[in-house]
């Protein structure tokens, strides 16, 4: 048997196996790439960017002996492989800077109230913009108008809260199989509508067992009559910060 | 009944002088007081006016229920917890019709009357200690908390403490000290564990010595200066406020009662299902903040105070025996009549402040405070409505939701828009007595917003409508001439055209 393969991530040896992406080896090494499109259990989608990395940056010496820094390529970790010898730079802050960037779009974006929102604390979002260090949205909110759907009789819609990650979109088609979520116009008019003549979530087949019922990394899809269950202190990012979950999700190797 | 249209307009008002004392400064939120007065000093016109804009209750349509009780809370950062609570009752009825486990209405007690516990603290030690220590016309160099921290460390020092005792209930109860999510729909998200309960009955004792000491230092001040304490900002007016079946006083629930200013019963265990017969909300074209009223008793004469003054001489007893002991006193001073004056609001705070402290403890050695039943199921309804007694008076919420779950109207009274007459009439009271003829300084203007602390308002909570206050726009020319005029009524209409 050969030995692994292996890459550097921020210096340190991660092994990998052939066909792994290196956001799928990072995790599976324990080491956390922040992300918010992707998920072990769907086809990487390379959208939200925030996984972003810094690969094979090189020195070089100049003419007159100094040493300058040629970046290498930026490039979604999520949707490139992973390479013998690779040198991928992520918590740098150059790579930092652009994450915190990036969330704090999405945040002016939508309507993304915290205070008032039953996925706080459990939003990967914001677990991500404490992990990063946003103190403020730095931008002017855009305030879009968006609408609540609640036509389903046990699942709700709150559109504000929407990146567009299409999580539910491959969850609905490639998992349940039933087509349920779409994207829709372009550019800043892009949304997310549901496949009905109503353009109603009750007006379609989903059920609340659905996959895509729970694949939502913010607060817009979410289960009816259920709000704050769980006390401060014990959700998922009151015990530990999202940095500090490095599997997020179970990896699921075979469907990559 | 003093008539509240008393010095409300004056009848030439461009031919007077204005002063403005702006911010009204201790108190929670942004306000205004406007005083009109003629070249001899004579006062014409005080108004105290609600300077912020909310609006709450238009954005609250369309959410789903189960994040109004959260969402609603943010209407203020001292007393969420009550704004929490009424919230949380009337989506009790909206899930449930109204039902509660024991361990889930005790934590919501202990919650409350945490809440009650700081909230009393920090007005009266932080924000009104200050005139009361000093004298309403001492050095305003010195007039504010960190003065009576280097005159009388111990007050400040017990001021302090007994507030952060409240928030510690509130965080143990809630999870957070400020807007925590313990309160839900039909129930509650936690209960203690014995560290918690542990962790706050080792104090308990200690403040509720405190709270006594507090009652002691307002009643001596009262005692030693009745020509002051016993008149100042005089408001004899109807009182409401809710007690328990048996009259006793209840912060978390019961029912209506309202006396009138000689302390006879107007009504008594009125269901507050029905308060929006009951209550009328006025408006005027210079306020963002409406003015309730008794709906039978007319504008007129129908308006009230709530709060500490109106709770403690409303009720029959108090439930714990040193506050209860405390009230005979109060009500003993006042004689055969019940006292009006609000600097009364500040006796009566601290004897609250005492109940509160009592029944902490109390609930605290509770076993069913460590239950692991937290949430009741029953029967679903479209209609909710929600009253609790806040450390400001009494609160009002009402929702509709309908079958998908979302809000389709929501309407609050909060405490302080409740006493917004009432002010108002204090506030005119003492500048007739204290202003008129005189030369202005900052001692006398400094009565007013004395008058106004009395109240312990909370302008924030108080300015949370939106589309149902009457506005006037108008257009003048560089001469100042009038050119156009838009006005919107209490109903929305609007009009347009010169005057």
């Amino acid at each position: 048997m050969s030995d692994p393969k292996t890459f550097f991530l921020d210096e340190e040896e991660i092994p990998f196996e052939e066909g792994q992406t290196i956001i799928q080896a990072a995790l599976s090494a324990g080491k956390f790439i922040p992300h918010l499109c992707y998920h072990p259990e769907f086809k990487p989608h390379g959208s939200c960017k925030l996984c972003t990395v810094r690969i094979d940056s090189r020195t070089v010496t100049t003419e007159d002996g100094q040493s300058v820094k040629i970046p290498g390529r930026a490039a979604a970790s999520c949707t490139t492989p992973a390479q013998e010898g690779q040198h991928v730079e992520s918590e740098v802050p150059e790579i930092l800077d652009l994450r915190r960037t990036l969330v704090q779009m999405l945040l002016v974006e939508g309507n993304h109230y915290c205070p008032s929102c039953e996925k706080s604390g459990k939003c990967m979002l914001q677990g991500l913009a404490y992990d990063l260090g946003v103190m403020d949205p730095h931008f002017p909110q855009y305030f879009s108008k968006r609408e609540v759907d609640a036509s389903h009789p046990d699942i709700l819609l709150d559109f504000n809260r929407c990146i567009l990650c299409e999580l539910c979109v491959r969850a609905s088609a490639e998992v349940d199989k039933k087509n349920v979520f779409a994207l829709s116009g372009r550019g800043n008019t892009k949304h997310l509508i549901c496949n009905s003549e109503s353009g109603k979530l009750g007006d379609t087949n989903m059920a609340a067992t659905d996959k895509a019922a729970d694949v939502c990394p913010v607060g817009v899809i979410l289960h009816k009559r259920h709000g704050f269950e769980v006390p401060y202190g014990q959700r998922r990012f009151d015990i530990a910060p999202i940095s500090d979950n490095p599997v997020q999700y179970a990896p699921v190797k075979e469907q990559v | 009944m003093r008539h509240q249209f008393e010095l409300e307009t004056a009848k030439t008002p461009e031919a007077l002088k204005r002063i403005v004392i702006e911010p009204v400064s201790r108190v929670e939120g942004h306000g205004k007081v406007t005083i009109l007065l003629d070249d001899d000093n004579q006062v014409h016109q005080v108004r105290l006016h609600i300077v912020e804009f909310r609006g709450f209750e238009k954005f609250i349509e369309g959410r789903p229920y189960w994040e109004v009780p959260v969402l609603v809370q943010r209407l203020c950062g001292i007393c969420p917890v009550s704004h929490h609570l009424a919230a949380s009752k009337a989506m009790d009825m909206i899930v449930n019709g109204g039902i509660l486990t024991p361990t889930a209405e005790k934590i919501r007690r202990l919650m409350h009357y945490g809440q009650m516990l700081q909230s009393h603290a920090l007005h009266f030690f932080h924000l009104s200690s200050p005139d009361l220590l000093f004298g309403f016309d001492s050095d305003v160099g010195k007039r504010n908390i960190v003065g009576v921290a280097a005159a009388n460390p111990d007050v400040a020092k017990m001021g302090v403490l007994l507030r952060k005792f409240g928030q510690e209930v509130i965080r143990v109860t809630s999870g957070k000290r400020v807007h925590g999510t313990g309160s839900i729909p039909g129930g509650v998200n936690k209960s203690l564990t014995a560290e918690e309960r542990d962790y706050l009955l080792k104090d308990a004792d200690q403040m509720i010595a405190w709270s006594r000491d507090a009652v002691r230092i307002i009643k001596q001040l009262h005692k030693s200066n009745p020509a002051l304490y016993d008149v100042f900002g005089d408001v004899p007016t109807t009182m409401v406020s809710l007690v328990d079946e048996k009259g006793t006083l209840d912060f978390y629930h019961g029912s209506l009662r309202a006396r009138d200013k000689d302390g006879e019963v107007i009504f008594d265990q009125v269901s507050y299902q029905g308060y929006n017969t009951l209550l009328t909300e006025g408006v005027k074209p210079w306020s963002y903040m409406k003015f309730p009223y008794i709906t039978t008793l007319g504008e007129e004469k129908g308006w009230y105070k709530v709060g500490p003054l109106a709770r403690v001489q409303n009720c029959d007893r108090i439930p714990t025996p040193q506050a209860e002991e405390e009230r005979a006193e109060f009500v003993a001073y006042g004689g055969t009549k019940p006292m009006h004056g609000s600097l009364g609001f500040h006796w009566a705070r601290m004897i609250e402040m005492l109940c509160a402290a009592e029944t902490i403890k109390d609930l605290l050695l509770d076993p069913d405070i460590m239950g692991t039943d937290l949430m009741a199921t029953g029967p679903r309804r479209e209609e909710g409505i929600g009253v609790i007694e806040a450390p400001r008076g009494t609160l009002f919420h009402h929702y509709r939701v309908n079958e998908d779950d979302v809000v389709t109207y929501a309407n609050l009274i909060v405490s302080t828009t409740n006493n917004n007459t009432a002010m108002n009439v204090a506030v005119r009271d003492v500048a007739k007595n204290y202003l008129n003829g005189h030369e202005i300084t900052e001692g006398l203007l400094n009565h007013i917003e004395v008058a106004i602390r009395c109240f312990d308002p909370c302008l924030s909570c108080a300015t949370h409508a939106l589309g149902k206050m009457p506005l006037e726009v108008t257009l003048v020319n560089a001469q100042g001439q009038e050119i156009d005029r838009m006005t919107k009524d209490s109903e929305g209409r609007v009009a347009k055209g010169a005057a």
